[in-house]
């Protein structure tokens, strides 16, 4: 509601403030670079670019002033009059005119340089166009200047008025000056009005809250109002006249009957008469307050007969109203603030004649009607004392009666679940509900894997047919696989060929596995020359056996053999292989030692196993001269050994680092990263 | 509980085995083992990946179309159940798999049936390239059958008895 956002006006700057505002802005938000040689549609727009922008924010600002304050014709006649009273109404309809006309000057100015603009033929000319908008427009705001700082004076004070609702429930105080009326606000309500013993202490209107039988009352003091003609009356005395004349309010007329306010009662008689035009359909309270000093039974009989008429007066406002007459007391009250007597009294009094008056009318009003016709509720008048219950069909009493009592017999998957034993025991067996072709087969388990299918797969109500005429398709197929079953092979090998293959094959795969263990051990064996072959393969028996698988006849070969061996060596006999005895330890053989039976059979074996060889043996490329020889090395080397080792030495197998702290590791600086680790 | 089929090679996917891959596109991929599955992660296309059920059936190793495959087949709709139903169902599911099984080596041996012809071949070329290494190709002249020749070890008449088979 607009009347309650006074608050919220924004801030009207002075002219000059104005324009510096919007000028800086527009410097700011507009490109501000511009040169000679930029093309002319360019400086152009540029121009005009900035000449509208002023304007544009001009125009904003300027119109939300004009609709952030309020319309005085729109707003509730109470607070119209009270900124009239404040700040009397032509003024500020006046300074609302003026900015409204600024503001579409200022719009004039900016078309018409836009339109010069675009007819700039150089940036000169531009330049001084755009200077000239702006200025024009700066000296609108100048000529304002006054308005604007009469709107910022009425913001600042409208800000500050009490916030009073001019709807709800308002019981309003009047009175001469200095007669109690801020006291009395001050002990009903938190407000904290001053209360001074000078006359116009209360300057303005003051807002209190107080509650009544759970309702909120707003209590509006008033500053003292002087018994004058109408046109003399003051600012203030206005607000508190128009407070009167405009809130629909309950009036309490403070009465100070002990002259004590600096005025007589008939003073005060004379002011209410005057002003009781404007209680008109309120209603009405007369309070005689500061009764410590002077109780009301204690006054002369003129004062005592012009409070009189004033009850008379206030009764009548009751009567008008259309209550009883008969209340004498709720018109004519007395209190001491300054003794709290009556002050509760009062303010009970007050609210009741209030809420009774608006209760009233609102029951009057249209809207209550509405609301009570709704509530009609319409009720055939009995024509005779006959008893007429509800009928209810029989057959439904009956439905009813069977249900309640199947409700109460069923039993449940619930109970059964209890009985058995509880949720963590028994399990309800969901299949009890299926509905199958016949009942015994609901708790039938059927696999649902076998033989590495899911037979849930192979469900098919005629797979009966279908496996059967699969099986005699499978008949027929076998039938005729029979008969192309035999294969003539024509030609196959004699068995004399078939032999000689299997002697090729063996052969093959020999020699295939002979030369795989070389390769094998080509890194560890290490090549010597034939006549050095340790394993005794290469023999002239060999040789003649070999020769002689293929079918050919050796004794040729092996006695040319024989004769050269013998020749090179420079043996003093020929040795003939007859000379052999059966054992094989016959002396000296080619090459020195001859191995025994046992191991030249052992080693005659498929060369696919490999032998380990005695420690004693000589191999011919370590360079010794008989197995003597080496054994007699190999145990001159353990005994320079077996000292040191049994004293736990560091031996020359053993690890050594020379240098524990190498330089090039622990100095030096690297070219990218750390050196936390060395 | 069902038994799947895994993706890449086609093999079972029994319960508890495996890794199922879920693809935003909601396409489900289903793996017996880390082997397919890291297969499948390097994109390597079944039907070109030797040992895999795709290759073999593209490449007609095994019998793709049967009848007797159309008997397995994903239901959706479930049946009521009835007994009689499913016990002739628990009867023809190790029928039709033995039909099966006799169809694949039928096929089977179909595509081998050439095999004997070239074996055969193969075995007459290795003959005649690689009878030098059991006979001598003078010997040979003399004797153009191919029989071996007898080992004749005239170095050492009691050795006569050794065979050549202790030989290298």
């Amino acid at each position: 509601m607009v009347q309650y956002n006074f608050k919220k006006i924004t801030v009207v700057p002075n002219g000059k403030d104005f324009v510096d505002i919007i000028l800086s802005r527009t410097q700011r938000q507009t490109p501000t670079v511009v040169h000679k040689g930029y093309a002319i549609s360019r400086l152009r727009q540029f121009y005009m670019r900035k000449v509208k922008y002023t304007q544009q924010n001009f125009h904003d600002k300027l119109s939300t002033i004009i609709d952030e304050f309020p319309r005085l014709d729109d707003i509730h006649p109470f607070y119209g009059d009270l900124l009239h009273v404040l700040y009397n109404k032509d003024h500020y309809k006046l300074a609302l005119g003026q900015i409204n006309t600024a503001r579409n000057l200022i719009g004039k100015i900016a078309k018409d340089y836009v339109k010069l603009l675009k007819y700039g033929d150089s940036l000169y000319r531009c330049k001084c166009l755009k200077v000239a908008a702006l200025g024009r427009m700066c000296t609108v705001i100048k000529r304002i200047g006054p308005s604007l700082a009469y709107l910022e004076q009425v913001r600042q004070h409208m800000a500050r008025l009490p916030s009073i609702d001019p709807n709800t429930r308002t019981i309003l105080i009047c009175g001469y000056p200095n007669v109690g009326k801020s006291s009395f606000i001050n002990k009903i309500t938190r407000a904290d009005v001053d209360v001074q013993p000078y006359a116009f202490t209360t300057k303005s209107l003051f807002v209190g809250h107080t509650d009544y039988k759970y309702l909120r009352y707003q209590v509006i003091d008033t500053p003292g109002i002087l018994d004058r003609p109408f046109e003399d009356r003051n600012i203030i005395e206005m607000c508190s006249i128009t407070a009167l004349a405009h809130l629909r309010a309950a009036i309490l007329f403070f009465l100070d009957i002990s002259g004590s306010c600096g005025y007589s009662i008939a003073q005060q008689a004379a002011l209410f008469h005057s002003i009781k035009s404007l209680f008109m359909n309120k209603p009405l309270i007369i309070v005689c307050n500061k009764t410590d000093l002077q109780p009301l039974d204690g006054i002369s009989e003129e004062d005592m007969k012009l409070v009189m008429e004033m009850k008379s007066e206030a009764l009548k406002t009751i009567i008008a109203q259309g209550g009883e007459a008969t209340n004498d007391d709720s018109v004519l009250l007395t209190m001491s603030t300054l003794t709290e007597e009556g002050v509760i009294a009062v303010k009970n009094a007050a609210c009741d004649r209030l809420l009774n008056q608006r209760v009233e009318i609102k029951m009057k009003s249209k809207k209550m009607n509405d609301c009570l016709n709704r509530f009609h509720v319409a009720v055939p008048k009995p024509r005779d004392q006959k008893d007429r219950p509800p009928c209810i069909p029989a057959a439904v009493l009956e439905a009813k009666a069977k249900e309640a009592a199947e409700k109460e017999k069923r039993k449940t998957e619930k109970d059964l679940e209890e009985e058995n034993g509880g949720a963590g025991v028994y399990s309800m067996n969901l299949r009890k509900h299926y509905i199958l072709a016949n009942d015994e087969w609901k708790n039938d388990v059927l696999p649902e894997i076998l033989d590495g299918h899911n037979v849930y797969d192979f469900i098919d109500p005629d797979i009966l047919h279908r496996v059967e005429e699969l099986e005699r398709e499978e008949g027929m197929r076998e039938a005729e696989a029979e008969d192309d079953d035999f294969e003539i092979d024509g030609t196959e090998l004699t068995p004399e060929q078939q032999e000689a293959l299997a002697e090729i094959r063996k052969k093959k795969s020999l020699l295939i596995q002979q030369h795989r263990i070389k390769k094998g051990n080509a890194e560890n064996r290490p090549t010597v020359p034939r006549k050095f072959d340790k394993d005794k393969q290469y023999t002239s028996e060999r040789m003649g056996r070999q020769l002689s698988s293929l079918g050919l006849d050796p004794t040729l070969a092996i006695k040319r053999m024989r004769s050269r061996s013998a020749s090179t060596r420079g043996r003093k006999r020929e040795r003939s292989p007859e000379s052999r005895s059966a054992d094989g330890r016959d002396g000296m053989d080619i090459d020195g030692d001859t191995p025994s039976k046992k191991q030249r059979l052992s080693r005659s074996l498929s060369r696919s196993r490999s032998v380990s060889r005695p420690p004693h043996e000589v191999v011919p490329g370590e360079g010794f001269k008989d197995s003597a020889q080496k054994v007699k090395a190999i145990k001159l080397a353990k005994k320079s050994v077996k000292k040191r080792n049994k004293d736990a030495r560091r031996g020359e197998a053993d690890r050594v680092i020379p240098t524990l702290k190498p330089k090039h590791l622990y100095s030096g600086k690297r070219s990218s990263g750390k050196t936390d680790r060395r | 509980m069902r038994l799947e089929k895994c993706w890449f090679c086609s093999s079972t996917v029994y319960p508890g085995h495996g890794i199922q891959f879920v693809r935003n596109d909601a396409k489900i991929f289903r793996f017996c083992r880390s082997k397919c599955h890291k297969n499948f992660k390097m994109k390597r296309n079944p039907r070109k990946v030797k040992w895999t059920k795709a290759y073999r059936r593209v490449h007609g190793k095994d019998m793709t179309q049967d009848s007797t495959f159309e008997f397995e087949r994903k239901r959706n709709r479930p049946e009521r159940y009835d007994r009689n139903l499913a016990e002739s169902v628990l009867k023809a599911i190790p029928k039709i798999d033995k039909i099966r099984v006799t169809r694949e080596e039928r096929h089977h041996k179909n595509r081998m049936k050439g095999n004997k012809e070239k074996l055969l071949k193969e075995a007459v070329k290795e003959l005649e390239q690689g009878i030098s290494l059991v006979k001598a190709p003078s010997v040979l002249q003399q004797d153009p059958s191919l029989t071996l020749p007898k080992i004749k070890v005239k170095v050492s008449q009691q050795q006569s008895e050794e065979t050549p088979a202790m030989e290298e």
